[in-house]
This record gives structure tokens, C-alpha cells and sequence, in this order.
């Protein structure tokens, strides 16, 4: 399946986009898109920290992916 | 309505902000205002440029501000944050919190701004002369 994952700061920098389209197996994990995102994009590793959020809730790396979320990936926060 | 939150490119208005939230049954208002400051350890900041996630970042706020609704006795709720480019001096988030008694107005204002800063998807970048960065993003 096919997802796209939205970036917000340092992220969109490190893909040189807002959003990407990545393929992933079908039932794939949060951590499964981490560990391919690293491996594209291993910038991705060298900052603080990151998580991901799908459908507008940050996701524990468990959590079973589908083609229809939404899903981005926030570096760490600094608003205020 | 208690509680209002806003995502906002315009700039912010602190009084409408104050406005929001007084009601004839607080006897206090707690005013939280972020303001952009012109250096970060030393170094000259020329501007911040704020973006926001803006879906998510509602609705963070909103859980923020029924947290603080449940924890702490206090009536009425404002979270505004401003996004895009702000100079030194504009003001990037403003947090307003009526309550009946003002210990809970304070302590509610303060865990909004604290948290508001470790979950609301919202970033900034500090913009200096000779560069810029991401605040918190790298080690």
C-alpha cells in the first residue's frame, strides 16, 4: 500500500517536502515506517527525537497502519 | 463555551482574549503572553517563523484545555497561537484562564503553557544573521 506522510519542521527540511509518498507491506507498524523512513532518510536519526502521528493522535509504534490515514511525522515541538 | 482555541496567521488580540473568558462568577484572570525575544544565549534572533499542524495541533489544545478544566476549578479557558513569520516583540501565543479563586487560575495557566510546549505540534525556527534553526529539533 501506498501512504503519504505529511513533515513539519526539521522533518519537511530533512525530505525536502511537506509530504512523500512511501510504499509500504499491507498491516505494516508504525515502527515498520519508522525504520524505512531512517533508511531513506537517515538525517532522520541525528535529530532529537521523533514521533508519529496518525489520524491527528500521536501513535505507539504498534499501531497497525492503513492506506487511509493520515499520517505525519513531528520532530520535537517548540511552540509558545 | 468554556474553553476557545484558535490557530491563528493574523495577529493575535490580547484583549479579546481577556474578553473571552471574564465572567461575573471569577474573581481572577490569569494572562499568560509569549512574546518573541530578540536573543537565544547571546546571539542576535532577527525573527521566528512559527508552523503549526494545524488539525492536530487544535485539537491537542483542546484536550489541554479540558485537562486544565478537570484538574483544577476554573471556568473559563483561551489558547491562541499565532503561526508564520513574527519580529521581535510580537506576540506568538497568548493563554487566558478565569476561575472563582486564583490559585487554581495560576496553577492551570502555567500547566497550559508548560504542556502547550511539550505536546501541541506547533515549531519554530529562529532566524539569526548569519543562519537558522530549528529550536529543539537537534541534540
Amino acid at each position: 500500500m501506498t501512504v503519504t506522510i505529511l513533515a513539519f519542521g526539521i522533518a519537511k527540511d530533512i525530505f525536502g517536502a511537506s509530504s512523500i509518498d512511501i510504499e509500504l507491506p499491507a498491516d505494516a507498524l508504525a515502527s515498520d515506517l519508522k525504520l524505512l523512513l531512517e533508511d531513506k532518510y537517515p538525517r532522520l536519526k541525528q535529530i532529537r527525537s521523533y514521533l508519529l502521528a496518525v489520524n491527528n493522535e500521536y501513535a505507539n509504534d504498534d499501531l497497525v497502519l492503513d492506506s487511509r490515514d493520515e499520517i505525519a511525522v513531528i520532530p520535537p515541538v517548540s511552540g509558545g | 463555551m468554556n474553553t476557545y482555541i484558535h490557530i491563528s496567521p493574523t495577529p493575535l488580540n490580547i484583549q479579546s482574549c481577556i474578553d473571552l473568558v471574564m465572567s461575573p462568577s471569577c474573581g481572577g484572570i490569569d494572562v499568560f503572553i509569549g512574546t518573541v525575544r530578540d536573543a537565544t544565549k547571546g546571539k542576535q534572533v532577527l525573527r521566528l517563523e512559527f508552523e503549526a499542524y494545524e488539525k492536530m495541533a487544535v485539537s491537542e489544545m483542546q484536550k489541554l484545555a479540558d485537562r486544565a478544566m478537570q484538574q483544577w476549578p476554573v471556568q473559563k479557558v483561551v489558547i491562541h497561537h499565532r503561526t508564520g513569520v513574527l519580529q521581535v516583540g510580537e506576540v506568538p501565543v497568548v493563554i487566558a484562564v478565569a476561575a472563582a479563586h486564583r490559585d487554581a487560575a495560576f496553577e492551570a495557566c502555567r500547566f497550559l503553557i508548560d504542556t502547550l510546549k511539550q505536546t501541541v505540534p506547533i515549531w519554530k525556527k529562529e532566524v539569526f544573521e548569519d543562519g537558522e534553526v530549528w529550536v529543539s529539533a537537534t541534540p
